[in-house]
């Protein structure tokens, strides 16, 4: 099964604006994922495998 | 309304669009100063809590305000184009489209009241989903096209991050955080209507109700001495209420004495002064008031800490 559609080349501009975006995704994602560990870590400490099973 | 048609949106394009263009739509310059404000009644309320819980409440606060500024630069776009303040946002000079700024501006407000709730408390988390709600829909959609009244009452959005703040540490609504809720909503008026008074003719281009362009100049100048009056009262009361000290009191008096003798040149000015110096001078000293009252009160507070 081929794809005959024209591919779209991607200009300079368009490309650098793409990674920076990913880039600036990627970031956030990470710092959320720190923050929400470090948030579990202080509002539970050690109580986080303290529960009912 | 050929406004709309007027702007290049929606074409079928590759974005060029960069991380600071998403970032111009949180409007950083207002989120500054809802940080400020919002970080000043965190501290100020009474109990206490852990820096790095405080630190992620602010930015949840912050996040969420950005979010409403990407609502309104969403809806506004029309407007924003025709005036000159507002041309080069994001929308206007086509770097982003609109339908990005919306889901852009709902994910961020969904994420940063989620986040709020679940780190602090849900009073902390149900008044910053109201503050973004009020911004977005209450003023954005239907007040600011409707009425001169707009920013008197859309004007309650910006004064409730001081509320945000001190409710995720205690977690109620209280007398002294509705004080420092009147000071920025007392504030609005005049440094609005100021900024209106010398931007008339951007929003008469817009059809934007403005109180000077509705009701004139003259009482315009009035309702603004008045709200100033207002404003100096409504600063100095955290000292007699207790959650602030002589220093603080001394220095919302003074504040205020200048804020009322702007407003009175403000009030002086001859109408149809096209240079609007007086108008000028009060806008630009009411963003160092406003930064001056919650940063004494905030200095007051952790010196009073340290020494305890």
């Amino acid at each position: 099964m081929s794809d005959n559609r024209p591919s779209i080349e991607l200009t300079d501009a368009q490309q650098k604006a793409r990674r920076k975006r990913s880039i600036a995704i990627a970031l956030c994602l990470a710092a959320f994922v720190v923050i929400f560990y470090a948030v579990t870590v202080i509002k539970l400490g050690p109580d986080v495998l303290n529960r009912p099973l | 309304m050929a406004l709309v048609e007027d702007i290049k949106i929606s074409e079928p394009r590759i974005s060029e669009a960069t991380p600071r263009d998403y970032f111009d739509l949180l409007k950083p310059r207002v989120m500054s100063l809802v940080v400020f404000t919002a970080l000043v009644g965190l501290l100020v309320a009474p109990g206490s809590i852990n820096p790095f819980i405080a630190a992620v409440a602010i930015l949840a606060i912050a996040v969420g305000a950005g979010a409403s500024g990407a609502l309104n630069m969403w809806y506004d776009a029309d407007v924003d184009a025709v005036m000159s303040r507002t041309a080069k946002r994001p929308i206007p000079s086509g770097r982003v489209g609109r339908e990005e700024t919306l889901v852009f501006g709902l994910i961020l407000s969904v994420l940063s009241v989620m986040t709020l709730g679940l780190v602090t408390n849900w009073v902390a988390g149900g008044l910053l989903a109201f503050t973004i709600f009020f911004y977005a829909v209450i003023y954005t959609m239907w007040l600011k096209r409707t009425t001169p009244q707009n920013i008197v009452i859309g004007g309650a959005a910006g004064a409730f991050p001081p509320m945000i703040g001190w409710a995720a540490v205690t977690g109620t609504l209280t007398m002294e955080s509705a004080v420092l809720f009147m000071i920025i909503f007392l504030w609005t008026p005049p440094h609005f209507w100021a900024l209106a008074l010398f931007k008339l003719r951007d929003y008469e281009i817009a059809g934007m109700p403005m109180m000077p362009n509705v009701v004139g100049e003259r009482a315009t100048k009035r309702q603004m001495l008045v709200y100033s009056v207002l404003l100096a009262a409504f600063a100095v009361l955290p000292w007699p209420l207790g959650f602030a000290g002589p220093v603080y009191g001394i220095a919302a008096i003074v504040l205020g004495a200048n804020f009322i003798r702007h407003a009175l040149a403000v009030w002086q000015m001859a109408d149809g002064d096209a240079t609007m110096v007086p108008a000028k001078k009060l806008f630009g000293f009411s963003l160092t008031y406003l930064f001056a009252i919650f940063a004494v009160l905030f200095v007051e507070i952790i010196v009073m800490r340290v020494l305890a």
